[in-house]
């Protein structure tokens, strides 16, 4: 996982959090959306699916879209706006999707 | 019959006056909203488990927050409050709505529309990178979630968000790399005249200035941006702009905040048929409305707050009353004469300050034409400039909708919202003609995508 793009600079002792992304373990805070969950451990949300590039969001407001992640069952999160909870389990990469326009 | 149903949509600073105007009157109205807690954008609400004090989180507006908060706390047990739940769609004198996978279809006697504005914004090489932020949701990571989006982070574009998060993020100890506004500084003393109308406004925006340059952080005016470079995998690692003496600057940076101002939420508007007409000193269509909020459309509509017009906080409060009195008195309800000469008054105040801060911090229209080709237009579907110029060049389409049909432009998942007003500039540039003959993207059902479980139940 690359360097955590996020960085906390208050509210550092909330309870910890477990989350399961993309089959690694991360901690995190009660608290925080899925997507401060996940960029104060790493770098990226979700592969783009039309470039080889990455994203990590970009409104955090819930209108761009660009934050989507997916629940194991295929169910789609934003995670800007979908609070993280203890053991939730989530991929960067649609289960089962072929990327028909990448690369 | 019972009594008529007032249906208010967003519970920022506008909805939470319109509902509690609409309660004075002694009706029960629905306030819909898709935040997890009321309070709207600039009053938004850090989660509960969350413990710093207002003053920090709001700085000089904490008491207008406090205000704000707890005028809607105190309606909570008078009002029928739907959180978490999206307006999708506004068709046939129904507002559709969607929670989780829950759905419902709302018959109105007045609908006020209070849905608050998102960042506007030019394209420039590198803004698809990872790392490159709006700056509203800049904002929202420090203001929510207490976190910055970088360890090193850039703010350009213009406008009062730039300066006011920059201050906030250096003020909750954030590391500024630079300030970079496109707009110069002569600009603000021609547009004085106007920003006088709210002295202790621009007053606050003046201390920002200074806080920015008294701990050290570069902060320019005047520049051109010309790159956000980095990796496609591992995101932003500097920025490069143009000086107003033609030599280019490059700050190295983590992360990008930008933004040119506001732009209203129109999309429910457009869907309750509102007509819309061009404003020649934002370059943008606005619904048309009158002084009070009430909208040209073919049912009871009215608009509010920074979704009819970005005027600012105190405004939306102000207009989320009178919109709400136009629509009682519409009722046939007793209103308050008096009460709403004088919002109209504070309202045309706010007009006119918010005609300073447009001159001040014009959106910088003449970069589309400057945009090299290869740059990415549409964030979501990588449609780039190139790939619109030369749809017009082939297909002869000179207005937004149909060049949208042709490239794709707007037709990604945030429906237009970061790249309609600069797709419009690179299409009016290529094409030769004004803006405003380029037209508008058209607000679509479902304005934000549906959770898949509803999408596929149609
Ligand atoms: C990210 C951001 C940060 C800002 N920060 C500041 C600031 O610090 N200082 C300042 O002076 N101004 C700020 N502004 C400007 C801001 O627009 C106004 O100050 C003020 O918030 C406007 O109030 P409002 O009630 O019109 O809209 P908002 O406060 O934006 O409230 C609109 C509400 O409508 C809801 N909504 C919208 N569409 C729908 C829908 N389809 N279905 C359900 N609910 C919907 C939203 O969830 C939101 O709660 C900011 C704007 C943005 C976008
Ligand atoms: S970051 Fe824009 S919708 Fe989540």
């Amino acid at each position: 996982m690359s360097q955590a793009r996020f960085v906390r600079l208050a509210e550092k002792d909330r309870p910890a959090i477990h989350l399961t992304i993309d089959g690694i373990r991360v901690r995190a805070m009660q608290g925080d959306t899925l997507m401060i969950a996940m960029l104060t451990t790493g770098g990226t949300l979700r592969q783009s699916e039309f470039t080889d590039g990455k994203r990590a969001g970009f409104c955090l407001m819930g209108a761009c879209q660009d934050c989507w992640v997916w629940t194991e069952s295929g169910h789609r999160l934003r995670a800007c706006s979908t609070l993280a909870e203890d053991g939730m389990s989530v991929t960067t990469s649609q289960p089962g999707a072929s990327w028909a326009n990448h690369g | 019959m019972g009594q008529p149903r007032v249906i208010i949509v967003g519970a920022g600073p506008a909805g939470v006056r319109a509902a509690e105007t609409i309660v004075a009157a002694g009706l029960t109205p629905i306030v819909i909203d898709e935040g997890q807690r009321a309070g709207g954008q600039i009053y938004r609400r850090q989660p509960e488990n969350f413990r710093r004090p207002y003053k920090d989180l709001y700085g000089t507006d904490s008491d207008r927050a406090k205000a704000v908060h707890d005028g809607f706390d105190a309606l909570r047990d008078h009002i029928d409050y739907r959180a978490e739940t999206l307006v999708w769609n506004i068709a046939d004198g129904h507002v559709w709505t969607a929670s989780g996978t829950a759905q419902d279809a709302l018959a109105y006697d007045a609908l006020i529309l209070c849905t608050g504005a998102t960042d506007r914004l030019m394209p420039m090489a590198g803004w698809d990178l990872p790392g490159t932020y709006s700056m509203g949701g800049a904002q929202v990571a420090l203001k929510a979630q207490a976190v910055s989006i970088g360890s090193q982070v850039v703010f350009l574009g213009t406008g009062p968000l730039l300066y006011l998060v920059a201050s906030q993020y250096i003020k909750a100890g954030a590391k500024v790399a630079a300030v970079l506004d496109t707009s110069r500084f002569t600009a603000r003393i021609t547009a004085l005249p106007d920003l006088l109308s709210l002295p202790s406004v621009l007053w606050n925006g003046i201390m920002l200035t200074r806080a920015i340059k008294a701990v050290g952080v570069p902060l320019l005016t005047g520049v051109t941006p010309v790159a956000i470079s980095g990796d496609a995998q591992t995101g932003v690692t500097g920025v490069t702009v143009r000086l107003s003496d033609g030599s280019d600057r490059h700050f190295a940076a983590d992360a990008v905040a930008m933004g040119y101002h506001l732009r209203p939420e129109t999309q429910l508007a457009d869907l309750a048929r509102c007509s819309f007409a061009f404003d020649e000193l934002t370059r943008q269509y606005l619904p048309v409305r009158d002084p009070d909020g009430r909208a040209e459309a073919p049912t009871p509509l009215y608009l509010a707050g920074d979704g009819a017009r970005v005027l600012g906080a105190r405004s939306a409060e102000a207009s989320g009353r009178l919109a709400a009195l136009a629509a009682l008195s519409d009722l046939g309800m007793p209103v308050d004469q008096g009460a709403m000469i004088m919002l109209r008054r504070e309202v045309g105040r706010y007009g006119r300050f918010a005609r300073g801060l447009a001159k001040a911090f014009p959106w910088p229209h003449q970069q589309a034409a400057a945009l090299a080709d290869d740059t990415i237009l549409c964030r979501c579907e990588c449609v780039t400039v190139g790939d619109v110029r030369r749809t017009m060049d082939v297909t002869g389409a000179a207005e937004a909708n149909r060049a949208k049909a042709f490239s794709r432009v707007g037709m990604g998942r945030c429906q237009g919202r970061y790249c309609g007003h600069a797709a419009a500039e690179v299409i009016a540039a290529h094409g030769d003609f004004p803006v405003a003959d380029a037209g508008r993207l058209r607000g679509q059902a479902p304005v934000k995508p549906l959770p898949i479980a509803i999408g596929e139940a149609e």
